[in-house]
C-alpha cells in the first residue's frame, strides 16, 4: 500500500533537484559581472520611489478568507462524493443542509459587497 | 556476464530495485515533458502567427523547428540577477517551488489502463492539493523580488488563483460524485464504451468551468492581467533573469499540459477511444489506432492544448474585476447549482443512471 508512494517520493527529490541543477547551471554558465545599477529594482527607469513593500487593498485579504472557507467546504465534499452511493438519500440530504447553510453565508457576502471589486 | 548481472540484481534488497525502477520511469516521464514544453511554446509562436497572418520564427533550423533548442542555450548562458535588495534565499527558492508541484503532480496521471508510475486511490486529491501548491512559488517570487511591479503581479495572481481553486474543486466534485472514485485510473475508466460514455455530456457545465478556470490559474490569456505587459511589465517574475525565468517558464507550460491532460482524463476518456468496442474492426494496424491506446490520450491533450493557444490569439484580456466576478459570480453558482441538481436527479428521480 504504502509502497505506491514511494515513487512519488522520489519524483519529489528528482524535481528539486532538476531545478537546483539548473539554477547552479545558469550561475556557472552565464557571465557575473554584478553593478549597482542593475541590481537595483525595476522601475521602469525611475529610482525607486519608496519601499515596494507597501500597503496594498484589503480586498486581498478578504478573498484569503472567503477562500478557506469554501476551500474547507470542498474538503468535506471529496470523501462525501467518493462514497454517495454507500450513504444514501441520508448522506445526500444531510450535505444539502450543510451546503444551504453556506450558501447563506454566500448571499450575505454577495450581499454586503465582499465580492465586489471597484 | 548477463547471468551475473541478473544475479547481482536479484540479491539487492527490494526496495534498491523498486528505486532504480522509479528512477527510470521518472526520466520517461520528465524527458518527453520537458521536450513537449520546449516544442510547446515553438507551437504556440507559429500557431499565433499564422492566425495574425505571420511567418513566425523560420530562422534557426529548417522552418525553425530548432528555435526552442536555441531558446534553451540562449537563457542558459544569460546572467542570473539577483537583485540588492531581495531576499535572496527565497528569490531563489521560489522557481523551485513553482517548478516541483508541476512536474511532481505527473507522478500519478495515468497514460493507459496500466501505464502509471503511481496507482495511489487518492490520486485526485494529490493532484489538487499540488496544484494548490502553485501560489506558493508566484507569491514568494513577488514578495522576495522587493519590487513594485512584481509585488503587485504577485498579489493579483494570488488572489485569482485562490478564486478559481475553488471552482475548480467544485468542478472536481462533480466528477467524483458521477465516478465514485479519486482514483484518476477509475475516473478514466468509467467512461468506457464509446464517445456517447464521456464524461463531458453529463457534466457538460463542469467540464467547461474547469477548463476555464484551468486557463485562469496558469495565468493564461485572457486571465493574464498578473503579467499583463501593458501595466506592470512581467508581473512577479520581473525581477529574474536567465534560469530562474527559465523555471517559472517552464512551470506555466507544464502546469497548462497537467490542466489539458487531467481535462481529457476527466471528462474526454483519457487513452479511451471514441468508438464503441464493437465498431473496432479487428484488422492488425487499423484496430490498433482505432483502439484504446495512448495515442487518444496524445491526441485529445494536442486538441485542448490548442484551445489554450487559440484563445490568447482570439481575446482580449479581462479586467481584473470581471475576472473576479466570473470567478465569484458565475462559475461558483453555476457549479453549486449543477452539483445539487447532480445529487437530486440520482437520488429523487429515475433518471439517475445518466450521471453513472
Amino acid at each position: 500500500m504504502l509502497q505506491n508512494y514511494l515513487p512519488i517520493l522520489i519524483f519529489m527529490v528528482v524535481a528539486l533537484g532538476l531545478g537546483t541543477v539548473m539554477i547552479i547551471l545558469g550561475r556557472l554558465l552565464g557571465p557575473h559581472k554584478p553593478d549597482p545599477e542593475k541590481l537595483s529594482p525595476y522601475e521602469c527607469g525611475f529610482e525607486a520611489f519608496e519601499d515596494s513593500r507597501m500597503k496594498f487593498d484589503v480586498r486581498y485579504y478578504l478573498v484569503a478568507i472567503l477562500f478557506i472557507i469554501f476551500d474547507l467546504e470542498i474538503a468535506f465534499l471529496f470523501p462525501w462524493a467518493t462514497a454517495l452511493s454507500e450513504i444514501g438519500l441520508f448522506g445526500f440530504a444531510s450535505m444539502m443542509l450543510f451546503l444551504g447553510i453556506l450558501v447563506v453565508g454566500f448571499v450575505y457576502e454577495w450581499k454586503k459587497g465582499a465580492l465586489e471589486w471597484e | 556476464m548477463m547471468e551475473f548481472a541478473t544475479h547481482a540484481w536479484n540479491a539487492l534488497p527490494a526496495w534498491t530495485q523498486l528505486t532504480v525502477f522509479s528512477l527510470v520511469k521518472i526520466v520517461a516521464i520528465l524527458v518527453p515533458l520537458i521536450l513537449s514544453v520546449a516544442y510547446l511554446t515553438f507551437a504556440e509562436r507559429k500557431i499565433i502567427s499564422y492566425m495574425q497572418v505571420r511567418i513566425g520564427p523560420n530562422r534557426v533550423g529548417p522552418r525553425g523547428w530548432l528555435q526552442p533548442i536555441a531558446d534553451v542555450g540562449k537563457l542558459l548562458f544569460k546572467e542570473v540577477i539577483v537583485p540588492a535588495k531581495a531576499n535572496q534565499f527565497l528569490f531563489v527558492m521560489a522557481p523551485l517551488l513553482a517548478l516541483a508541484p508541476a512536474f511532481v503532480a505527473w507522478a500519478v496521471i495515468p497514460f493507459t489502463d496500466t501505464l502509471v508510475l503511481a496507482n495511489i486511490d487518492a490520486s485526485l486529491l494529490f493532484i489538487l492539493a499540488l496544484t494548490s501548491m502553485a501560489v506558493y512559488g508566484v507569491i514568494i517570487a513577488g514578495w522576495a523580488s522587493n519590487s513594485k511591479y512584481a509585488f503587485l503581479g504577485s498579489m493579483r495572481s494570488a488572489a485569482q488563483i485562490v478564486a478559481y481553486e475553488i471552482a475548480m474543486g467544485f468542478a472536481l466534485v462533480g466528477v467524483l460524485m458521477a465516478a465514485g472514485s479519486l482514483n484518476l485510473r477509475e475516473i478514466a475508466l468509467h467512461q468506457a464504451g464509446g464517445l456517447h460514455q464521456w464524461y463531458v455530456w453529463p457534466l457538460f457545465p463542469l467540464a467547461l468551468v474547469y477548463f476555464i478556470a484551468g486557463v485562469a490559474e496558469t495565468n493564461r490569456a485572457p486571465f493574464d492581467v498578473a503579467e499583463g505587459e501593458s501595466e506592470i511589465v512581467a508581473g512577479f517574475h520581473v525581477e529574474y533573469s536567465g534560469m530562474g525565468f527559465a523555471l517559472f517558464f517552464l512551470a506555466e507550460y507544464a502546469n497548462m499540459i497537467l490542466i489539458s491532460t487531467l481535462a481529457a482524463i476527466m471528462f474526454f476518456g483519457g487513452w479511451l477511444s471514441p468508438l464503441p468496442p464493437a465498431w473496432i474492426p479487428s484488422v492488425p494496424v487499423i484496430g490498433a489506432l482505432l483502439g484504446d491506446g495512448v495515442h487518444w490520450l496524445l491526441f485529445k491533450i494536442s486538441a485542448l492544448l490548442f484551445c489554450f493557444l487559440w484563445f490568447r490569439a482570439t481575446f482580449p484580456r479581462y479586467r481584473y474585476d470581471q475576472i473576479m466576478r466570473l470567478g465569484w459570480k458565475v462559475f461558483i453558482p453555476v457549479t453549486l447549482v449543477w452539483i445539487a441538481l447532480m445529487g437530486a436527479t440520482m437520488f429523487l428521480t429515475p433518471w439517475g443512471f445518466i450521471f453513472h
